[in-house]
Order: structure tokens, then sequence, then C-alpha cells
């Protein structure tokens, strides 16, 4: 969406990360998503009085690739502690980094070659999770609140972003690269349905080259969508809000997804005052160059430099093949992909099997081999099963394991060798004379008959290609 | 009553048993626990089992360790599990830890016998345990004056032979001072040489543990089972505990000693002349002496009550009625955090998170905490100054003898000045002593204060023991 009037979208990112430790940023309970409430907590990450925090080193390490990956510099920093109350902060402080974070000065280029700057990438601790019931369904009103303590304590990275974003949709593409760097480093999974990348908006809108406006953060974006939506809808807002003569007031917002729109969360001058100190119970973190060439060394390579790599193996590729390689790199796919490719299966073939069926199933492909993903391909590329039976085959292999050919054979997708595949085509030849004739007088659509009418008599198990090319053979 | 040293040698020989000094203490506790308020709750069960283990052992002729059988007193400030911890405040009668703090369990491991937990200023703030929302506890010596504070039971429980050793905390003098009070030795440790994991935080970057005991020997012997590297304390230091036993007998001799003018300055003229007389016993046994001004001190009181709240306002937020202690309903979360607080805080407390939630607030933090902790660097930078001339320093460790219930409660200015010779070891982190030399104002104990740089334990306890000599006891 772009702004009439000539007005102009500013908008930079913060981007929460959980880390994928073991265990919590402070202590060792098991950081896992989806365990009964107040099963992962101990003395520590429910802040009773008298526990104390231990830093773990592998968030340090998850934090300097994040760091490593946006062209960071690694800093010696600090911990500080945020003082607010709020029920699901067991301490009723967050520990976080504040003026000396461990990551400062990065980017991030985007697939479209747009730069955008990372300010900093810093740790802090997550808070319990609260379910509000009744009234309003926030803590203000309810009836009832429960928290569940399991997620205190989960380490976060924050990738705070420059104003640099100038439009939802470029907003949604940091996002997304973003995510996939997070992938790749191995520090998050992504999933932002479960919560493990939250990101906050910070919108304000301006005529081109004038100084920035007033700006409002938007929270509560759950997905790319939400993002971009809440991003469109905010701009819009200040927009007429400023053309009817107002002003926007600096502000947290919340989005309403159902409505699709955001609403005033608190105000700027009711803002809290954090009282910010350093942590007098973490020591200062300034890992050596040791500790950062290991973590160096362990990185592998980033999306942009994966995507580089298969469009190269592509000749001349459609948007809809450059749509799914983005699906493949997204998903962590290329590795086989590229496996087939070198096994002598087509790209193309390779990438469209990934993008669409591995990715259907993207819990099962963990347990794929790479020889049985390489072996449909060729299976299918060969013409010995059809595509539809290639993904009934993909599935399979997928769901139960076991060799590709043996699943073929059991399900009846044995081959039609060539010389029945053509006596099949010369009975309907013979069955339909009359669109035989046109067929050869050039009605190209004819041929979807014949292989309609094949694939009735085989039961599927023709490979559409193949009767293509007896119908050809006979022309 | 027996030191712990030679109850240890007695229950190792079976010349006596640990349930034998159980018992004893039991009896001591039972005979004036009424009256001087000392414990808030006594574990006889427990310490009965930790007795017969101990027993058990010695029966099969296994080592019992360093402190086996001897009877010891916590400060209600340390978690214990299952046993109740409230840190004398209301907003915690009830809770009962399901977690052991260090020292716990290091004690438990050296053979002690854990009795039960003792009075405190609430919180650990005060200077005489009239802040403990459960009532004062008295000095056993006499019993119309303050044991000092805010360790004050635990001091009181070794000076009335309830038990021959003790634990507290110190975070600007709480142990120090309480000992001087009542004739005790008391140490406060170099920061990080004690474990602070399981020690319900005042102000984390000044609180440290450790001992009080009747002799500089037993001091020793605790304090060498209370210190080491702890991996679940990230302030800890990385070395193991230190050999202080071994050298309390080094003596002083070639050692130099500076006579600190500000850590005398307003003292009482019998506890000057304590300190004078603490010199020269130094002199005597080889020791060379200097008076010597550090002028960074006299701005260590108004820190530290910048520093010491500011860390306390974040450290007691968590008592909002949520998760465990006291809970008073309202209509919404805030009113009844509100109400809870309000409710389970004495007035010292509350006056202290007001204080440290000033100093931290946006546009005062520079002025107040910043400033505190400029002024914390300049007293670090000023003692190591000092001791590039001297080993040691003298000095009170307060400026009188124990004081009547009452006397400061009206202002607490005066009651912060109790501590005005103890804060600037907290400040630098560094270690200090504090052991009776001679009486004052009807016969009540005066306490001299040792002070020396980081790690300079073993350093301190020759001295004192020179000292305690010269005092007259063997």
């Amino acid at each position: 969406m772009t702004l009439a009037n000539g007005w102009e979208i500013v908008v930079g990112l913060e981007v929460h990360t959980e880390l994928r430790t073991a265990s919590k940023m402070f202590c060792g309970c098991a950081n896992a998503f989806g365990a009964e409430p107040n099963t992962n907590i101990c003395p520590v990450c429910l802040g009773l009085p008298g526990s104390l925090p231990v830093l773990n080193e592998h968030a340090v390490d998850l934090a300097m690739a994040i760091g490593m990956a946006l062209h960071c510099t690694i800093a010696p920093s600090t911990f500080h502690r945020k003082n607010y109350f709020y029920p699901d902060m067991p301490k009723d402080f967050q520990i976080s980094q504040y003026d000396l974070p461990i990551n400062v000065g990065g980017y991030l280029d985007l697939p479209d070659d747009s730069r955008v700057s990372i300010e900093r990438a810093h740790l802090e601790e997550d808070t319990g999770k609260s379910t509000h019931l009744g009234g309003t369904g926030r803590l203000q009103g309810a009836d009832r609140s429960l928290v569940d303590y399991n997620r205190s304590g989960v380490p976060l990275v924050e990738i705070v972003s420059g104003p640099d974003i100038r439009s939802s949709s470029q907003a949604r593409a940091y996002a997304q690269e973003l995510r996939g760097i997070l992938i790749a480093t191995g520090a998050s999974d992504g999933r932002m349905e479960e919560g493990s990348m939250r990101i906050d908006a910070n919108v304000s809108v301006r005529k081109a080259d004038e100084a920035f406006g007033t700006r409002c953060e938007i929270k509560n974006l759950n997905s790319l969508r939400s993002l971009q939506r809440a991003i469109d809808y905010e701009a819009q807002r200040q927009v007429e809000l400023l053309e009817g003569g107002g002003t926007v007031r600096q502000e947290t917002r919340h989005w309403d997804e159902n409505v699709g729109e955001t609403s005033t969360m608190r105000v700027k001058e009711d803002a809290d005052d954090y009282r910010y100190f350093r942590e007098p119970d973490l020591v200062d973190l300034a890992p050596d160059q040791s500790w950062q060439d290991r973590v160096r060394d362990g990185l592998g390579p980033m999306p942009a430099e994966r995507r580089r790599a298969l469009v190269g193996r592509l000749m001349n590729p459609t948007t809809a093949q450059l749509d799914a390689v983005e699906v493949v790199i997204d998903l962590g796919l290329e590795p086989l992909v590229n496996a087939a490719a070198d096994a002598g299966a087509d790209v193309t073939l390779a990438i469209s099997r990934a993008a669409n069926e591995l990715a259907a199933d993207l819990g099962d492909v963990a347990k794929l081999s790479p020889e049985s993903f390489i072996e449909t391909v060729l299976m299918e590329q060969r013409g010995e099963l059809s595509a539809t039976q290639a993904k009934t085959v993909l599935g399979e292999v997928l769901a139960h394991g076991g060799s590709p050919r043996a699943i073929a054979a059991a399900m009846g997708f044995e081959q039609l060798s060539s010389s029945s595949l053509g006596d099949t085509v010369e009975a309907l030849i013979a069955q339909y004379p009359d669109e035989w004739a046109r067929y050869r007088e050039g009605d190209e659509k004819l041929a979807q008959f014949f292989i309609g009418q094949v694939m009735k008599v085989t039961k599927g198990q023709a490979n559409g290609k193949s009767v293509i090319d007896e119908l050809q053979a006979r022309r | 009553m027996k030191t712990a040293v030679q109850i240890a040698l007695d229950v190792k020989s079976g010349a006596s048993s640990a349930a034998e000094e159980l018992q004893r203490s039991l009896d001591a506790i039972r005979a004036r626990n009424d009256e001087l308020h000392v414990f808030l709750y006594v574990d006889e069960e427990g310490a009965s089992v930790a007795a017969a283990k101990v027993d058990a052992l010695v029966a099969r002729g296994d080592d019992a360790g360093a402190l086996a059988g001897v009877p010891i007193a916590v400060k209600d400030n340390m978690c214990q599990r299952g046993i109740p911890t409230t840190c004398a405040s209301k907003i915690l009668e009830g809770w009962r830890p399901p977690y052991n703090a260090t020292v716990i369990d290091r004690l438990t491991s050296a053979g002690a016998l854990l009795v039960g937990k003792t009075n405190l200023d609430e919180f650990a703030m005060g200077s005489s345990t009239e802040n403990s929302a459960f009532g004062p506890t008295r000095n056993p010596l006499d019993p119309s004056r303050v044991p000092g504070g805010s360790s004050g039971g635990s001091a009181a429980a070794v000076a009335a032979g309830m038990t021959a050793l003790a634990i507290g905390s110190d975070t600007g003098g709480s142990i120090r001072q309480p000992a001087a009070l009542c004739g005790l030795v008391g140490v406060k440790p170099t920061y990080g040489l004690v474990s602070r994991y399981g020690l319900v935080a005042f102000a984390s970057s000044l609180d440290q543990i450790g001992p009080f005991a009747t002799t500089v020997t037993d001091a020793a012997v605790l304090l060498e089972v209370l210190a080491g590297h702890d991996p679940m304390d990230s302030t800890s230091l990385p070395e193991p505990s230190p050999s202080l036993v071994a050298h309390v007998n080094d003596g002083v001799a070639g050692k130099r000693v500076g006579l600190v003018r500000e850590l005398i300055d307003g003292a009482d003229q019998e506890v000057v002349d304590a300190v004078n007389r603490a010199r020269d016993a130094l002199c005597e046994a080889g020791a060379t002496a200097v008076e010597l001004s550090i002028p960074e001190l006299r701005l260590g009181l108004s820190a530290y009550y910048l520093i010491a709240p500011a860390e306390a306002s974040s450290n007691l937020a968590r008592y909002d009625g949520v998760r465990y202690g006291l809970r008073v309903d309202a209509d919404d979360v805030s009113a009844m955090n509100e109400a809870t607080r309000t409710a389970g805080f004495g007035a010292e407390v509350k006056r202290r998170i007001m204080l440290g939630t000033y100093a931290l607030s946006a546009g005062y933090y520079d002025a107040y905490y910043g400033q505190a902790l400029k002024v914390r660097t300049q007293m670090i930078d000023a003692f190591a100054r000092a001791y590039g001339q001297v080993d040691l320093l003298l000095g009170a460790t307060t400026p009188s003898v124990a004081f009547a219930f009452g006397a400061k409660t009206a202002n607490p200015l005066t009651m912060y000045l109790s501590d005005v010779f103890t804060i600037p070891t907290n400040l630098a982190g560094e270690a200090a002593i504090s052991v009776p030399f001679g009486t004052g104002d009807g016969g009540l104990p005066i306490g001299v204060q040792l002070l020396g740089p980081g790690r300079s334990e073993a350093r301190l306890f020759s001295a004192a023991r020179v000292l305690e000599r010269a005092d007259g006891r063997p």
C-alpha cells in the first residue's frame, strides 16, 4: 500500500526472539514450549527470596551468532534491572541489557537489495505468561488471572532496527529475512505462532524528506500478516489524523487482529520509569576473541547466500520458481534440493517437490533421507511415476519411511513400460478416431483429452508427459 | 561455655556426643529465649536428626567434619528447606523455602547442628534489632540494652551461650556492630568469599555472610567452612576456601598498622581509648603503627544510604502478594500489591524502599545514585592507597557500647550513624573483623575493628588473635 498526497511511512522494528537453548537464561530449568503450566520452574526463575542468576553461556553464543549474522560489533556489555510491577514477572524486575548491549551497529540486506540498519541486538530474559479470565480479557478488570512461569527466564534477544523501513511490505520482507537468519544461526525456531518471535513496530508518517513525525509503538504483532496490516492501518490512521488538522500522540498501541485496528494501550506521559540500574548479581559480559572465534567458526551460510546459490542453478527462473526457492530457503530444505540436483535430478522439479510436498509435512522432513527424496524425484523425472504418484509416494515416505521404489510397487504404481503405454495409446486412437484426427490437425487441447482417457484406463498410473511423447510419436 | 573447637574435639573423641551438645544448647535456649527473644524458630527435630548423624559417623570412625556436633544459630534471612524464613517481616510470615542456601549445605556437611533461625531487623535494615516485626531481641549482657543489629539475634545466641557459633549477614556492619555490642568476634569477609545463594537480598552488592564466635579461632574455623567458590553465585570469588586456622597464631611482627582518624572520630572517649590501647598491644607484639587520615571515608554513610536503599527497592519488589507470603486481597492486582506491601512492610523498610526508588528515578539518578557510585569508586581507590602504606587498618567498630532500647529510634539518622565505621568496608568489598577489647560504661564490651584489603582474612585473624590475648583471653 502506498499513501496518498506524498505521505511516507517510517518504520523501525523491535523483534524479540526466544533463543533455542536447552536451559533457561539464568538457571538449569528446561527451555521448552508446551509443557504443563508451572512445571519447568525452580527458585531462580521463580525469583524466590535468596535466589541468584547465573548466565547461560549458550545464550551468549546464540546472541553473538545473531549479531555476527547481522554484521554487528560484539561489544563488552553489562546487565541492568528494568524495574516494574507485573504479576508474570516473578522478581518484579526484568534482567536486560541497557546502555551496553552485546551487539551494536549492524545491518540487514533484503532480497530487493535495500539495506536496513541494526542499532543493537541485546540479551534479556522473558517473562511468564498470563491468562486473564473474564472481564475485559486484560489484566485490569479480569475476574481471575492465571500465570504460567514456564516461560519465565527463557533467554531472548531483542533486535532493534533503525527507522529505515519505508513500507509495510518492506517491513514484512525485513521480518521474513531476519526470521531466516535466526533459524540459520540456530538461535530460534522462528515459530511466530508459538511466540518464539514477537514484533513491535514503531510507526510514523511524514511528507517525503521532512523530519520524522511522532511515532506510535504497536504491540501484539504475532504474524507477518498482522505486521503488514497493522502498519498500513496505523499509517493511514496517522495520515487521516494529520490531514484533519490533528496531531499524533506518542503512545503504545495494541493491534487487534480480529477487528483489524490499533487502539491506545498507554500514552507516553504515564509511561513507566523503569529505574534501570546495573544488575549487582551478575558480572560484566565481555566474550574474549577465542570465544567469539568459536561462535563465528560455527556459523553456516545465511539465507541470502543460500538463495544466491540455489537461484544460480536455475536458467531464467520464473516468478513462480523464485517464490518456490524462497519457500525452500525459508524452510531450510535446500540441502535436499542440492543433493537431488547433484544426483542428476531436474532442479526445478526438486524445488517444486520440496516447496510443496516437503513443506506440507515439515515435521517428518527431519527423518527423510536425502536418498529417498532423490530417488522419488528421479523416478518421476524418468516417467516411472506420474506427478500424482510421485506426490503420493513422497507423502508415504515422509509419513512412514521406507524405500520409494518398494512403496511404489506396494501401491501398485509399478511403472507402465513404454510398450504397454504405447499399446494403450494405440487402442485409444482406434477408439476415438475423430479426436485423433483433430489432434493431428493441430488442436493441442485434445492432448489433454487423450491423457485423461489414458489415466482412466490406467487408473492414474501413467505419466502425462510420457503420454504426450507417445501421441507425438504417432502424430 | 565451651568453644566450637572444644565441642568438635569432644564429640570426635567420644568425650561428649552431638546429642549431648545439642541438649545443652536447647536447654540454654529454653532458659532464656522468652526473656531475650533470640530465636524466631527452633528446629529441635532437624537438629536432633543432624546430631544422630554426627554421632553415627563418629561411632563408625568416619570424619564427622570440622564442626562436628557444634550447635549453630542462623540469621533468619537465609533459606533453609522447609524451615520458616521470615526476614523478621510480616510479608514473609509462614513462607518455607523449598531450597537450602549454600551456607546451610556447607554447615550441614561440616557436621554443625542447625538449631534455629534468629531474630533480626526486618530485611536486615537496622542497627538494633528493634525493627523486627516480631519484637526486639535483648542484649544478654544487659537486657535493658539492644544487642545491635541487624544480626542481633545471632549475636545474642552466642553471647547468651545458646550456641557456640552463629552466622549473620553484614551489609553495612550488621555482623561487626552486634558482635562489638555483645562482646563477640564478628567478621565481614571479602565480598564474594562466602556464597550469597539463599541469602535473602537486602543490598546485593554489599551483602556478605560471616561468622559470630566467642574466640578468633572459632571464627576462623567457621569461616573456612563457609568460604569457597559457589557456581550458584556469579559474584562468588573463583578461589577455594582460604587457609585461616593455620595462620591464627602467626602474630603481627613486622606488620604495619594504620590507625585511621575517620574510624574513631565521633566515638565515645572510652572507645577511642580502647582503640589506642589496641594499637599499643599490636606494637608490643612487633607491629609498627602510624596514624593516618582517609577523608573519603566520611562520605561513606551518605553513599551507602543511596546505594543500599536503591538496590533494596528493587530486591524487595518481589514481595507483591502474587506468589508467596502475605497477600491482602483487593479489587485488582495493583490494589492487591499496594495493600499487601502496606500491611506487610514495617516503617524502616518502607522508608528505604522510598529512598531507593527516589534515588533511581529518572531525573534524580545522576544526582543521587550515580553520584554515590562515584563516591564508592573514590573510596575503593582511597583504601587501595592506604594499603600501599600499611598492611592493615585499625579503628573502632561502633561509636559506643550497647545502647538502651528506644535511644535511637526517634530519629533514623542517629541510628544510621551507628554504622559509620563499618560501612566503608562494605562499599569497598573488602574484609574487616571486630574483636572485643576491654570494657566501657557499665562493664559492657567494646569492639575494635581491624580492616584489610580483599582476601586479607588470614592477616586480620592473626592480628585479632594478638588483641584477644592482650585482652586477657588465652
